[in-house]
């Protein structure tokens, strides 16, 4: 069992490392662990966790900024945004269910290393678009910052978005600071049923090119929608495909009168409200459509004009089941259980299409053999590792989880 | 004015300058090296004029691969590099050495594919900021990031620079519209990072390129992702007694969950200047004048205008007036963005770029003018308040030195003053020469030390822009060079 290591302040995380560092002994680090089981397993002596790093450390709603501890359960942080009528635009997802762990543990600085965006994200850009200052400490065992707490900043390089989506490998973060935005009047949904993926995609990249600032553009394949368990959707055996829309009443009202005008040649859809849409896309965000099970669960970042062609390529290796985010340039593959995760199949089917995979979702023992993340072309690789030297020389933080060597 | 330093030339380089250019041409072509006087003194300052250096030669290569052959060249033999995109850096991040080969990309401006569907556009970085959304605008899109030299600057550029703009305040920076890049290390291998997708994968390196003012590479190919125009976009005129009622003004705006594409702020000799060139209709009895703009239908706009307009009625504006039409919002933007062109044929300018948190506006634009006073200065005020990126303009007279060397203290303290505020030096400009040796007021060495560890990372011997962001004491020494032959010509 390893030995887990709370510190509750800048200074004593510095200390642990410095500890830590000199004994040579790598160490995990985590937030509440509801992404601990992606990425390679880390082999180490030791587990920090930033979970006693807690609290909205600044909230300024006319500035729409905030800046919270790393462990603060992101929970905690819509709590206090929500009571000022605001909200995390990048709407992160819960991996909680998928993974087999509860919802709404996760923490504010895992949000931010992995770079975790929602469905919003197609409009208002990502986790990593929001951040706009962090505090943490290097594998050097220094305490450091960068940014800060204003929206605009290029004073030196932008290390703070450099940590983002580096998984605990290169620093631990301790404080974050990030853009928040106001939470929309009303929300309205539109859902067309029974679309083939390659008509939803060009629906959903349709949607996209109007004017009428679609915040959320899902499709879900039959078996994925069927675990939907939203009124008036609960119960459909056909495939899902939705639009959303954010704003004020009377926009709204407007926008989706015009998308369904715009879009009428994919039929009619079924409308949902402000409620009935809330309860959906809470949904998508808790990615209801893949909870936890033995099925393989891949994450595939692809041109929306790929995506289609690359799940139909896959289907004559293996079954699949798909949701399509961000107009298709985000997919969600789920496969039955096996030796390699499909890894070969799927990588290869990527590779031509354009774009990167990972997997989210296998046993352990596949995730020791597999490379969870996108294999890099040698020229990266190289600045991936100097990159990692740059951070933590000695390799103490999370070895391995990204990519095994490094 | 000379109280930045620049380091002295070296003169083993200087005296190689005729062989040097002799392989500049064998490698980039005679038609791409610039080498006699009066071609490089074009290049010799950008639009930080203060500083000039004659640079020891130009190339304006037409194709990645010159780039990279004339950067191997230059790596192997100890040659510094100044890239530069159109010259508009108003940090001196362009600025030339007298040992440096300056490499602009201005001939690389080629749209290389537009795909509306999946909404990016593939291009050259010489090409113009404008020229972007010129050719996505016919098929409805646009490219967001809109700094006011858009007509001039390149996308290489806004890409070394992380260029802002107006409407950043709903679109965000060029970081935010950048999906990949194709950039030559400075060894002169060739990297692509990014994609047409949204997320690039593993370590952030988009995020650490743009931004780092031509210090890890040259990008000259970029993918970004280009966004469909509104149905349409309206500004108001809010006008104001005092610059605090303005700031409530913002405030509430922000607060009251409505985030407009743009908030500008003028203040009265600002508006002044910008009236009198541009005719736009700003009222001239105001200390504070505010340009609000959303977007939208016909209908929602309306709505959204009289929804702003009853918030500042609140606070008790002096003036409001909604742009009657197309035109009329024309001229009141083309008034904010000629700002400071016309205030620049009044005076010379020193045009600052601190942010401050909007909270403190009231109190720092105060002071800004006290410190202003105290150097016997005028200044002018014109800002994105949305984000709170001032731009305080000082004036002064060029041609008096002792002017110009108290418009650079001025400038310094207010820099100052925003990062006490809770700020930073530079919100859309840049460190460049001009912010350098301030760079010790926002950072500690440990901040400072994790940046040019990600330098030398990319560029080991510190060739690529040196003297730029990073004071000149306290870098890491370049590696050793190793002793290589000089790759001859002949």
């Amino acid at each position: 069992m390893s030995e887990i290591l709370k510190p509750a302040a800048d200074w004593e995380l510095k200390s642990i490392l410095a500890q830590l560092g000199e004994q040579n002994l790598p160490v995990e680090i985590v937030g509440a662990g509801t992404k601990r089981a992606i990425g390679h397993p880390v082999m180490a002596a030791a587990v920090i966790t930033t979970a006693s790093l807690r609290g909205i450390s600044l909230y300024e709603p006319t500035e729409l900024v905030m800046s919270a501890r790393a462990g603060t359960p992101v929970s905690q942080v819509e709590a206090e945004l929500a009571s000022r009528g605001q909200m995390l635009p990048f709407e992160p997802l819960d991996y909680g269910p998928a993974l087999a762990s509860r919802p709404g543990l996760q923490t504010i600085g895992a949000v931010f290393a992995t770079n975790n965006s929602g469905s919003r994200r197609i409009t208002v850009g990502s986790a990593r678009d929001h951040l706009i200052g962090v505090r943490g400490v290097n594998g050097r065992a220094e305490i450091f910052k960068s940014g800060g707490r204003v929206m605009k900043n290029v004073t030196g390089y932008d290390v703070a978005r450099g940590l983002t989506g580096s998984w605990g490998t290169l620093a631990v973060l301790t404080e974050v600071t990030f853009k928040v935005a106001p939470l929309p009047d009303d929300v309205a949904t539109i859902v067309y049923s029974g679309l083939p993926e390659d008509l939803a995609i060009e629906l959903m990249s349709l949607a996209m090119g109007t004017p009428y600032e679609v915040s959320g553009t899902v499709h879900l394949t039959p078996a994925h929608a069927a675990r939907i368990a939203t009124p008036p959707l609960a119960g459909e055996t056909t495939s899902l495909t939705a639009l959303r829309v954010e704003n004020f009443m009377k926009s709204v009202r407007y926008r989706k009168g015009r998308l369904i005008e715009t879009l009428k040649a994919y039929g009619q859809p079924v409308e949902l409200d402000l409620e009935a849409s809330l309860g959906f896309w809470g949904e998508i965000r808790r990615m209801a459509f893949a909870p936890a099970s033995d099925a393989i669960l891949w994450r595939v970042s692809t041109s929306p004009r790929k995506a289609a062609e690359l799940v139909a390529t896959l289907r004559r290796h293996m079954p699949v089941e798909a949701t399509y985010d961000w107009s298709g340039g985000l997919v969600w593959l789920e496969i039955p259980d096996c030796a390699d995760a499909g890894a070969a199949d799927i990588r290869r089917a990527v590779a031509i299409a354009g774009g990167h995979s990972t997997l989210i979702r296998a046993r352990e023992a596949v995730r020791r053999e597999v490379e969870v993340f996108q294999p890099q072309a040698p020229a990266i690789e190289k600045l991936s590792r100097g990159l990692k030297r740059a951070f933590d020389p000695r390799g103490l933080l999370n070895p391995g989880r990204m990519y095994q060597t490094m | 004015m000379s109280s930045i330093a620049l380091p002295d030339p070296e003169l083993s380089v200087l005296d190689r300058r005729e062989a040097i250019v002799k392989d500049l041409v064998a490698i980039a072509g005679v038609g791409a090296v610039i080498a006699d006087d009066d071609g490089r003194r074009a290049y010799e300052t950008d639009a930080f004029t203060a500083y000039k250096r004659m640079p020891l030669a130009v190339v304006l290569p037409e194709t990645t691969e010159s780039v990279a052959a004339v950067l191997g060249y230059c790596h192997a033999n100890g040659i510094k590099i100044v890239p530069r995109g159109a010259g508009t850096s108003l940090c001196g991040g362009a600025l030339p050495a007298e040992d440096a080969v300056v490499i602009g990309v201005s001939r690389m401006n080629k749209v290389l594919e537009v795909d509306t569907v999946a909404r990016f556009a593939r291009v050259q970085t010489g090409i113009t900021n404008l020229a972007i959304s010129a050719a996505v605008g016919p098929s409805g899109f646009f490219y967001a990031p809109d700094p006011s030299s858009q007509l001039a600057c390149t996308l290489a550029g806004n890409i070394a620079m992380n260029s802002g703009g107006a409407h950043c305040l709903k679109y965000g920076v060029t970081t935010n519209n950048v999906l990949g890049v194709k950039m030559v290390m400075m060894d002169g291998s060739i990297v692509e990072i990014g994609g047409e997708h949204l997320d690039a994968e593993g370590y952030d390196f988009l995020a650490l390129i743009i931004g780092s003012e031509g210090q890890l590479g040259i990008v000259t190919e970029a993918t970004v992702r280009i966004l469909r125009q509104a149905e349409g976009a309206r500004p108001m005129l809010i006008g104001f007694e005092s610059t605090a009622k303005a700031s409530i003004c913002v405030s509430r705006i922000i607060a009251s969950g409505i985030v407009p594409v743009a908030i500008e702020f003028m203040d009265r000799p600002a508006i002044e200047v910008c009236e009198a060139f541009a005719k736009a209709g700003y009222p001239l009895d105001v200390e504070a004048l505010l340009i609000v703009e959303v977007e939208g239908s016909e209908e929602e706009i309306a709505d959204r205008l009289a929804y702003i307009a009853g918030l500042a009625q609140e606070v008790g504006p002096s003036s409001l007036v909604i742009s009657a039409d197309d035109a009329q919002s024309a001229k009141i933007w083309k008034g904010r963005k000629s700002a400071f062109g016309a205030i620049g044929r009044k005076a010379d300018y020193l045009c600052m770029d601190g942010t401050i948190p909007l909270s403190q506006l009231t109190y720092v634009l105060e002071e800004i003018s006290n410190i202003c006073k105290r150097y016997g200065l005028g200044v002018a005020n014109v800002f994105h308040a949305g984000d709170g990126n001032l731009h305080p303009l000082i004036m002064y007279d060029a041609n008096d030195p002792r002017q110009a060397e108290r418009a650079e203290q001025a400038g310094a303290d207010i820099l100052r003053l925003c990062v006490a505020a809770g700020g930073c030096l530079t919100g859309e400009h840049g460190v460049g020469i001009e912010k350098r040796d301030l760079m010790r007021v926002q950072f500690s060495d440990i901040d400072l030390a994790q940046q040019m560890r990600i330098k030398s990372l990319f560029d080991e011997r510190w060739l690529l822009n040196p003297a730029k962001v990073f004071p000149l004491d306290g870098r890491p020494l370049p590696a050793s060079r190793p002793a290589e032959p000089a790759i001859a010509a002949e």
